[in-house]
């Protein structure tokens, strides 16, 4: 359903200017002082070097970019996309159901489900952590119970298990969001023209909570990818994200210029999701 | 609309305004450069010995629990300072981070490891010791003005050391591991049961040691060899631990786990945890006090320097959390227990080579770890 | 409603993948030994470690206070950007730009708002920026999840009823608090908890942007990594769980009997 704006004789523009004013300009001015300041700042230092023991010299150079086509990193950025989209199709496959039928629960029972489904991250994340070697090591819970002896941790598999675990909430909540929203009626009407229950999701539900969707990936994708706790801790540090290079650079290294101009580089590619996202928002 | 106008200058304008508030940045007071725009900082010889301490407070960040809970309130109470406040970091990169920030991080102390003074130094961000201020530097072991990184402890002084080396279950390996080899190349019977280091150059240490190199090369062909051991030895491994490497060997999981000294539990109650520095030698690590250039309590961050120097204050160190530390004082009034990783002599400790930042060749190191970590 | 009886499946199954390393967590809390790892033996003396940990208290305190008020900015903030976005905006690089807080890797926001505020406090001359430095900080990238989330109720709805009431009479104000802010209320109850949630554990930015005087709750438990975590934090844990789970059903309870008492 397509939101159509009519020209309202009655009101005034200045009075839609206005309105427009008054809603968009406290979120934009913070984003514009807090956010794409302090990041005009850290970018600008693409340009410049590294100084002998850290710190930036201020002299002009491109040679951070030419860096970048290396073959390590873009190993790197491969297997960072893999993990992340390998956690975001899952985090979407569980999270769908389950913010479905937290969104058709009593109204009593919605507020509970959603707390229960946020709860777990008002803990601490080492502690999360380590009750998943808890879980999932050799001698642990796990391989106790079950008398076996898999090796469940640092693999690849547990770094994905472990994002799933952190992000799964920031693809429910949104969804949850989508779903609550839809009017009964249309799943209805659909039915009552002799659409089975799979056709309707395909043709109706889908279609309709898909800029939740796309958000949903989006959340969990996006944190994926960038995340280094999770590698180093779940994975024995055996694998390297995108996050850890980046803070390797920054941190370990000290090299700000190539770090800011790492970020650059996946900045550049969130915008372009970001688009899509938009578009997709707005198709709706 | 007014709105489509605004928003396609906007990101143009925003870019202008970042940089130029960024070359504002480095007119004012650089990242890593000397001088911050505040008042001027006192030359060398013109620190007050008389001055008056109530006047001054201190800020410190050090890691959590490596210094007495007390020490606050002891402090301000044997120096007459208005204020110490402690805050913490977990580890040394992250408190670089903030010192080399730019401008006035609002520290006057900060703990970090030797090499890491050497770069604060190197970028002018501390302030060089006045040893007239800090008549406990006696207090320290002759070794301990002689460390690599910083001779004469001319903008550092020591605050604890110790070296790197194997720490294992002597009850489930086979074997005692001697070289720095039975972590690189584990026999079967330690197949996935060992661990090395995550940091760069604690990662590179067993391999440029096997291979007979020091820690301080940046020679490409011997950096090279060195990823090559670590490669190999990747798939025989449990995983790069950095901190939970104790657990590990308490649980089982691991047999052998690279480790710095005051990390491994030798005194564990179940005695069955040992410590041992491969023959191929290792490195001499010392955790340090340096004085921010920056401070403007500079009198007081020494009198508070030489307060820790006491040998009662010095002493909590070795005998809470069981790190040597290089005060012959302290040191001595610590009774060592048997067994004990506290026991190893400064002597035997020179045998270590002092980790020094490599300033350009540091990003050599950077790079051995990632593509030793990317490796599939 | 039906509700095929499979997706129950999923549903479950993600509250037990959830909750299992929280009952892990729990059962540690009571670990005679110091590993917050490996199980030693029963005992309740963590609790009382606890109690007695000043650093923590206060952590505790500091935490809450960034979280309740960034909530609340973000909260604010990110729905009128939302419907500011979806109501009078066509533009996809605003869109984008509501959005980047929650996307960008957080040690580069850290970085480049260290070195801002930085600037800001050299500039005007300030000693601390304190705990508003790091509620700013949170807010800024809490923003962009209520923002996204509200988008989600927004686009594509029915803006009948908020013409309506215009063609009525009512002032833009007016048909915001009456008609549109009620249909979007799921959207903004999930973002604020979000937001929340988001705050709560945060660790980086809040380490960097954090002055020298105080800490919060995150940043005294990850600079105890060096000497290791002990139970006392899963200890913290559980009573935050118990906690928080009492509010939200006492809050239940109590807005069932205000329902109740309403309709009588």
């Amino acid at each position: 359903m397509k939101s159509q704006t009519k020209a309202r004789p009655a009101s005034p523009a200045k009075g839609r200017r206005l309105a427009a004013f008054a809603f968009l300009s406290p979120g934009l001015t913070y984003l514009i002082v807090l956010l794409l300041i302090p990041l005009g700042l850290v970018l600008s230092y693409t340009v410049f070097r590294r100084g002998r023991f850290g710190g930036i010299i201020y002299e002009f150079t491109l040679e951070n970019f030419t860096r970048l086509i290396d073959p390590l990193y873009l190993g790197i950025v491969g297997s960072s996309v893999r993990i992340a989209a390998l956690t975001t199709l899952l985090a979407l496959l569980i999270g769908y159901p389950t913010a479905y039928v937290i969104a058709h629960l009593p109204p009593k029972w919605k507020t509970i489900a959603l707390v229960a489904i946020v709860l777990p991250f008002w803990t601490n994340f080492i502690i999360r952590v380590y009750a998943w070697i808890m879980l999932l090591s050799g001698p642990g819970v796990i391989n106790s119970v079950l008398g076996t002896k898999f090796e469940l941790l640092y693999k690849e598999g547990t770094v994905v298990t472990g994002l799933l675990y952190s992000y799964l909430p920031l693809m429910v909540l949104p969804l949850y969001a989508a779903i609550e929203k839809l009017d009964p009626q249309l799943r209805e009407a659909s039915a009552n023209l002799g659409a089975s229950g799979f056709t309707t999701f395909r043709k109706v539900t889908l279609p309709l909570t898909l800029p939740g969707v796309v958000t949903g990936c989006l959340f969990v994708f996006v944190p994926s990818f960038g995340n280094f706790v999770i590698p180093e801790m779940l994975g024995g540090g055996k694998s390297i994200m995108v996050g850890n290079l980046i803070r390797n650079e920054f941190l370990s290294t000290r090299d700000w210029p190539f770090g800011a101009t790492l970020s650059l580089a996946l900045i550049a590619v969130l915008i372009l999701l970001l688009m899509v996202q938009s578009w997709a928002a707005r198709r709706a | 609309m007014f709105r489509t106008r605004f928003t396609r200058r906007l990101p143009a304008a925003v870019a202008v305004a970042g940089l130029a508030l960024a070359v504002a940045a480095c007119g004012g007071g650089s990242t890593g450069a000397s001088g911050s725009s505040a008042e001027p900082t006192a030359k060398a010889a013109e620190l007050n010995a008389n001055a008056d301490l109530s006047k001054q407070s201190l800020a410190v960040t050090v890691w959590d629990g490596y210094t007495p809970k007390e020490l606050p309130e002891k402090a301000k109470a044997a120096l007459k300072i208005s204020d110490l406040k402690i805050t913490i970091h977990d580890t040394n990169e992250t408190a670089m981070t903030k010192l080399t920030a730019g401008g006035d991080s609002g520290l006057d102390v900060a703990f970090v490891s030797g090499q890491y003074a050497q770069a604060l130094n190197e970028q002018g961000l501390l302030e060089p010791i006045h040893p007239e201020l800090i008549p406990n530097l006696s207090n320290l072991y002759p070794e301990a003005t002689q460390l690599s990184y910083d001779k004469g402890n001319k903008y550092s002084v020591p605050y604890t050391w110790g070296t790197t080396g194997i720490c294992y279950r002597s009850d489930l390996v086979k074997a005692e591991p001697k070289s720095w080899n039975d972590l690189l190349k584990p026999p079967a019977w330690a197949e996935k049961k060992v661990t090395m280091m995550t940091t760069e150059r604690w990662l590179a240490l067993p391999a440029l040691k096997a291979l007979g190199y020091s820690v301080n090369t940046d020679k490409d062909e011997e950096i090279a060899k060195a990823k090559e051991l670590l490669v190999a030895q990747k798939p025989h491994l449990l995983g790069y631990d950095d901190t939970t490497f104790g657990d590990k060997l308490k649980s089982g999981e691991a047999l052998m786990v690279e480790a710095w000294d005051g990390w491994c539990p030798t005194t564990d109650p179940k005695q069955n945890i040992k410590f041992v520095v491969p023959s191929e030698g290792s490195d001499l690590w010392v955790d340090t006090m340096v004085i921010l250039k920056s401070s403007k309590n500079k009198e007081a961050a020494h009198a508070l320097i030489n307060y820790i120097l006491s040998p009662d204050i010095h002493s909590w160190a070795a005998a809470n959390i069981n790190y040597k530390v290089p005060n012959k004082a302290a040191m001595d009034q610590v009774k060592v227990p048997e067994g004990s990783l506290l026991g190893i002599k400064p002597a035997e400790l020179l045998n270590g080579e002092s980790i020094r930042d490599l300033g350009e060749g540091s990003t050599k190191f950077g790079r051995l770890s990632t593509e030793v970590r990317a490796t599939q | 409603m039906r509700r095929p009886r499979f997706l129950y499946i999923p549903f479950w199954a993600s509250l037990v993948f959830l909750y299992l390393p929280i009952i892990m967590l729990v059962v540690m809390s009571f670990n005679s030994g110091r590993s917050a790892y490996t199980y030693e033996g029963f005992s309740l003396k963590w609790y009382g470690e606890l109690a007695k940990d000043e650093g923590i208290r206060n952590g505790l305190i500091n935490t809450l206070i960034v979280a309740t008020c960034s909530t609340v900015i973000a909260t604010v903030l990110g729905t009128l950007l939302a419907v500011g976005l979806a109501r009078y905006s066509r533009s996809r690089v605003l869109d984008a730009l509501a959005l980047m807080p929650g996307v960008l890797p957080d040690l580069v926001l850290a970085i480049g708002l260290l070195i801002f505020y930085v600037l800001v406090r050299t500039t005007f001359g300030i000693e601390t920026l304190g705990l508003g430095a790091v509620t700013a900080a949170h807010a800024l990238f809490s923003m962009a999840f209520v923002t996204a989330v509200v988008r989600t109720r927004l686009t594509g709805s029915d803006t009948s009823l908020e013409e309506a009431s215009r063609d009525l009479g009512a002032g833009a104000v007016t048909t915001f608090m009456k008609v549109t802010l009620p249909q979007l209320m799921p959207g903004v109850v999930a973002g604020a908890l979000l937001a929340f949630t988001l705050s709560l554990d945060e660790f980086v930015i809040a380490f960097f942007t954090i002055g020298n005087t105080e800490q919060t709750l995150p940043i005294v438990i990850y600079s105890m990594i060096r000497f290791g975590v002990t139970p006392k934090i899963n200890a913290l844990a559980a009573i935050l769980l118990l906690v928080s789970f009492t509010a939200v059903i006492a809050g239940q309870r109590m807005t069932k009997i205000g329902e109740s008492r309403a309709q009588n």
